[in-house]
């Protein structure tokens, strides 16, 4: 922005705080030097919110919720749309990349601990977030109406049958009738198509809530604590520089690389072998063959690997939905789980270190097992990585206390 | 209560009807896309012997004119029967109900089925059936235990029995199928036949697909330039950074 205002713009300043807007939040916002690569992710979720916004709008121009028609309007945007299959196949593989950035996003999060006073805030709206994320995800997968959106959704539902008591009439009440139907199909439309705003205003609360604690860095140091004063301002952080031009270039760099990868993908492998798009998906929904296996889609995996570990107790599925709720909604916690002197894994002891590998490890042990149909050795290893998942949170608190930690250095370093 | 029932059915059907094909390996189909006589020969072989049962309930038959470089005339000549456009859908007139009477089971679209199953199991499922006097059409298929079709390029192809494996007091397992008496093609010329199907069927399930391979080296070329400006512009502006 030039240091002489035009007439224009400080007519609109006088009535809306755009120059204001544009100095706190991005060319006088500052961000610590020393992000790296982890620090993509966050750009590039907002991205793929967009990119899933923009061509699902798209999709929703030709598609029919209906029952009878939903199966056959997706096969006529993939054929008489113009450029319908690649509004389709963004849309199909903008699904999967959202969850592959935002597990990159989270992760990021256990490495420099930016769930940690006073991120904690920021940290549950991001979990929110992802809720919000997996509804949308659930919602839109029954939408095509093949064999996979029919009977992954009855699997669902009938978790919600699993509840004592009052389970079946939580069901019914959800599908709206007895079976996953045509009433089905318009509620998931419906809710397939508010979430997704639900969503930005959660993401921009989510930044809101940044920009007010600032950002963190692969250090865990609170930049804003340190010295100040750098080259373009006395007050600012001395370890920070403007996210305005340098992060947006830096970020340009890792959305190019991003969209490299998915046009890779949308144009040569949009299936990605049946993990994007399942084979019997092909085939549209049928109450009355139920397929000879049934996996939800990779990014649900190993939430449903946890919900198959867990054997039926007094004859119910329900605790192995409660430890599948209870998987995720552990991730609230976590800021008053971790009682580690310091933020970054950098300086962090041994413990923690392999503790936080094993998560990593678990989680993607989970996610094959929950597309495997289940044996009783992949049962056994599902029980097995099930409670080392939440030993890494369960434990937390006394390995995160006694775990050695290694001095924090007074500035970032690079 | 009719819907409690449904409801019941469907919380209590076992997985029927769904082939197994676990054991059998698959041929591979060996299609080539951008041949455009296979392709057409393929349209002609499913109009002609799949279609009156089997439609391709997505896919129009102008589109596949258009793509398969198939002129208005022998379209119409060759490959529209009854009162079919060319810009109606590739449908047949037989009714669902009808296919459960005859076949036991309603007669699958095959728009998609390479798709859902894949290019080298239709292949190897047209060259997999053999004479079975159990079953009402007097033939089997390895890949579909239990098909409800009658084979119907048989004719063509000649019969096959299965080759059956004995264990000794575990039953019997069906490795392969070899020729018995042979049809009107040679094995090759019939291999060439169910490829060319196989090709089409493919190309049905994903009349874009070529063309989205032949898009995609461009938007990656784009990408690739874009990356140099971008990470040039990057180094440039973080060179003050220390």
């Amino acid at each position: 922005m030039s240091a002489e205002k035009s007439e224009n713009l400080s007519w609109i300043d006088k009535r809306f705080p755009l120059t204001e807007t544009w100095k706190a939040h991005l060319s006088e916002y500052y961000a610590p030097k020393n992000l790296n690569f982890w620090s993509f992710f966050g750009s590039l979720a907002i991205l793929t919110l967009v990119i899933q916004i923009v061509s699902g709008i798209w999709l929703a121009m030709s598609y029919k919720p209906s029952a009878v028609e939903a199966f056959a309007s997706v096969e006529y945007i993939m054929r008489d749309v113009e450029w319908g299959w690649l509004i389709r196949y963004i849309h199909s593989t903008g699904a999967s990349a959202f969850f592959i950035v935002i597990y990159l996003h989270m992760f990021r999060a256990l490495l420099w601990g930016s769930y940690r006073k006073p991120r904690e805030l920021l940290w549950i709206i991001g979990v929110v977030i992802y809720l919000a994320m997996m509804a949308t995800a659930f919602f839109g997968y029954l939408l095509p109406w093949g064999q996979m959106s029919f009977w992954g959704a009855q699997v669902i539902v009938n978790l919600f049958a699993a509840v004592p008591v009052i389970g079946d009439d939580l069901a019914v009440w959800v599908r709206g009738d007895y079976v996953i139907s045509d009433v089905t199909l318009n509620r998931f439309f419906a809710f397939h198509f508010l979430l997704p705003f639900v969503l930005a205003a959660l993401v921009f609360l989510h930044i809101v809530a940044l920009h007010h604690v600032g950002s963190n860095n692969p250090d865990g140091i609170e930049i804003k604590e340190g010295p100040k004063g750098n080259r373009w301002s006395d007050k600012a952080p001395a370890d920070g520089i403007p996210f305005h031009p340098y992060y947006t270039v830096k970020d340009t760099v890792g959305v190019v690389v991003f969209l490299a990868i998915f046009s890779a993908i949308v144009f040569y492998a949009p299936t990605m072998g049946g993990l994007f798009i399942e084979a019997p998906n092909f085939q549209p929904a049928n109450p009355f063959q139920t397929p000879a296996h049934i996996a939800p889609v990779w990014y649900f995996t190993p939430f449903y690997a946890m919900l198959r570990a867990v054997p039926p107790m007094w004859g119910s599925q329900f605790p192995g939905v409660v430890v599948m709720f209870a998987a995720i909604l552990i991730l609230f916690a976590l800021p008053w789980l971790d009682r580690s002197k310091v933020k970054s894994m950098r300086y962090k002891g041994p413990i923690t270190k392999v503790m936080t590998g094993i998560f990593a490890v678990s989680f993607v042990v989970l996610a094959w097992l929950g597309l495997q149909p289940a044996d009783p050795f992949l049962t056994l290893l599902a029980q097995i990585f099930t409670s080392l998942y939440f030993a890494y949170f369960l434990l937390m608190p006394i390995y995160s206390s006694i775990d050695k930690t290694k001095p924090v250095p007074e500035r970032v370093t690079s | 209560m009719r819907k409690l029932i449904i409801a019941t059915l469907v919380l209590l059907l076992p997985a029927v009807g769904f082939a197994a094909g676990g054991q059998v390996k698959l041929e591979k189909a060996d299609i080539d896309l951008h041949d455009q006589a296979s392709l057409q020969r393929g349209a002609k072989y499913f109009t002609n012997y799949c279609m009156a049962c089997h439609s391709l309930g997505h896919m129009r038959y102008s589109r596949m004119a258009e793509d398969l470089g198939i002129d208005d005339k022998s379209l119409r000549e060759n490959l529209l029967f009854g009162d079919a456009q060319p810009t109606d859908m590739m449908k047949n007139s037989m009714r669902p109900a009808d296919g459960e009477v005859w076949f036991g089971v309603a007669v699958p679209d095959l728009t998609l089925v390479t798709r859902w199953r894949s290019p080298d199991w239709v292949y190897t499922y047209l060259k997999s059936f053999y004479a079975d006097p159990t079953r009402p059409y007097g033939v089997n298929n390895v890949v579909f235990p239990l098909v409800g079709m009658p084979h119907v390029l048989g004719d063509l192809q000649g019969v096959q029995e299965a080759i059956v494996e004995e264990h000794a007091g575990h039953g019997a397992t069906i490795t392969g199928v070899k020729l018995a008496q042979p049809g009107s093609m040679a094995p090759e010329e019939y291999d060439n036949m169910v490829r060319d199907i196989t090709a089409f069927l493919t190309y049905a399930g994903e009349p874009s697909q070529l063309e989205r391979r032949r898009i995609g080296i461009y938007v990656l070329l784009f990408l690739g330039l874009f990356f140099i400006v971008a990470f040039a512009l990057k180094k440039e502006f973080w060179k003050d950074v220390h």
